[in-house]
């Protein structure tokens, strides 16, 4: 049994030394680089992989995008976003926006595994072998991107997160104050699906079911009803903060402390009293 | 242009469901199922280039239960063609979805095929990728935006860090996410005609075994209950009193 981590951030190596001991002694890793498309990493992969009983990713839009693609190509069993391992062929995920927890066992060899680190041990070995993808043509041509990462930490990896709802109005209200109070904490900024539809926060920083998923250490909530798809991708924080004027809001239920104001005033007094 | 868009029956996104005491399965008794809405952002997608050009033709594809015949007939009520059904009481996973739906498009031979990036019930993101790469075809996953080209297709999709723009080469398969369109209210004239737009049903075409089994459904243990506190003072003492802050 021998383990591979597809790494797509430097910092994946570090974040995944965890989840890739729990599956085994031995664990190598191949880095794609970042303009690589989902197309010729998944076959470049092929190759590289074809000695490993476990392909792993920390779980992310890019992870899946291309593991689900190797999946494909090699026949293999897939999990995605498991946050628990009972063995190496039974793993925890959490399925319908976190409201039920699966054991899934998967029935093939190879595994493909995308994983939250949050649910796993902290690691602290290093890899044996570290390789480079040889990735081949894509069918498919960039023809632009827009990278929107500022200076504040990343929010999968934020200790602490600052997040807010459409309450916030517009785009330089909601960088006011949400980014105002996460550059106190040097945290990040997340947002609700209902914000980032409605255009005041980028597409990015959607923290839910469907967008980020986070645990950070601190996640304090302005303005956030609480709905079930938002809280799939919270529930794992530490410590939850909710500031909403309305006391009979769901968030109420899940968060740690919970205060009954208008954002408007209670996220800029926090901010100047920390 | 021919569309082939698949789309899942799931448990109503909005209702909310826990495991059955023996972990054996979901307790859907009164739950209402609907179209996966991923799923539904894709239809409308596909109607919607069908209304820019009369050409396309949109077909789409269920596989499961005889019960999926209400998605389809949804599917077509927003303004698919024609609907075809696998009907099966199988086991499924991605990979069993993959290998069913790859059989239907080299029948079919769509240029695109355009579904949900995931499901809302199982949550996997998976299976758009799987087909695509046992098609051989490129894939766009995540699109917020998509555009027609000569021979192409020109797709914004949401990044990890932003967007990215990619131009694809027919045929091809997308995955939507949620902003790539808000799909339309389905007027009764719709409904109507629906009924009389042609279904086919058949059968299973691969014995293809799942790669993956649930053993076990549980609920998630609850958080801790937390306490309300009255000012954003005591907030701060209670933080510190934490350690997070």
């Amino acid at each position: 049994m021998k383990t591979i981590l597809i790494a797509f951030d430097q910092s994946d190596t570090t974040i995944g030394a965890g989840f890739c001991e729990a599956l085994g002694q031995v664990w190598d890793v191949v880095e794609i680089p970042v303009d690589v498309l989902s197309d010729s990493a998944a076959t470049g992969l092929v190759g590289a992989c074809s000695d490993y009983s476990h392909i792993v990713a920390v779980s992310s839009m890019r992870s899946k995008d291309i593991l689900a693609r190797l999946a494909g190509l090699m026949e293999a069993a897939m999990v995605s976003d498991a946050v628990g391992l009972e063995s190496p062929t039974v793993f925890t995920r959490p399925i319908i926006a976190g409201t039920v927890l699966a054991t899934v066992e998967t029935l093939s060899t190879p595994v493909i595994v995308t994983f939250r680190p949050s649910g796993f041990a902290v690691g602290s070995t290093s890899p044996g072998q570290v390789l480079k993808l040889v990735a081949s043509d894509s069918a498919a041509k960039r023809l632009g991107a827009e990278v929107r990462s500022g200076s504040r930490p990343d929010l999968t990896q934020a200790k602490r997160i600052v997040s807010g709802g459409r309450p916030l109005k517009d785009v330089a209200t909601f960088e006011q104050i949400i980014g105002g109070l996460a550059d106190k904490l040097g945290g990040a900024v997340g947002a609700t699906r209902a914000a980032v539809d409605s255009g005041i926060a980028p597409n990015e920083l959607q923290v839910g079911q469907t967008g980020k998923i986070v645990a950070p250490d601190l996640y304090i909530a302005a303005g956030i009803s609480g709905s079930t798809q938002h809280m799939a991708g919270i529930k794992d924080s530490k410590c939850i903060v909710a500031i909403n004027k309305d006391p009979d809001a769901p968030i109420f239920e899940v968060a740690d402390f919970g205060l009954v104001a208008d954002l408007f005033d209670a996220v800029p007094e926090l901010a100047s009293k920390i | 242009m021919k569309i082939l868009v698949p789309v899942k029956r799931v448990i109503d996104p909005y209702a909310k469901v826990k495991p059955l005491a023996d972990g054996s399965g979901l307790d859907v008794a009164g739950v209402k199922f609907d179209i996966n809405p991923f799923d539904e952002i894709a239809v409308e997608e596909a109607v919607r280039m069908k209304e820019a050009d009369p050409g396309v033709h949109i077909t789409v594809v269920s596989i499961g239960a005889s019960e999926c015949e209400e998605q389809l007939r949804k599917a077509l009520a927003i303004g698919a063609d024609e609907a075809v059904l696998i009907e099966t009481d199988d086991t499924l996973d991605s990979f069993v979805v993959a290998n069913e739906l790859e059989f239907v498009v080299r029948q079919l031979n769509p240029d695109l095929v355009l579904m949900g990036k995931q499901a809302t019930d199982d949550d996997c993101n998976q299976a758009g990728q799987m087909l695509a790469a046992r098609l051989g075809w490129p894939q766009a996953t995540f699109a917020c935006k998509v555009e027609r080209g000569v021979g192409n297709l020109r797709v914004t999709r949401e990044t990890d860090t932003g967007e990215e723009i990619l131009e694809l080469p027919l045929p091809c398969l997308v995955t939507t996410d949620l902003r790539l369109n808000e799909p339309r209210y389905i007027a009764l004239p719709g409904i109507i005609k629906a009924r009389s737009k042609p279904l086919t049903k058949q059968q299973r075409a691969t014995q293809v075994l799942p790669k993956t089994r649930v053993v076990r459904l549980v609920s998630p243990p609850p958080r801790p209950a937390g306490r309300m506190v009255g000012s954003v003072d005591e907030l701060v003492v209670a933080l510190k009193e934490r350690g997070a802050l």
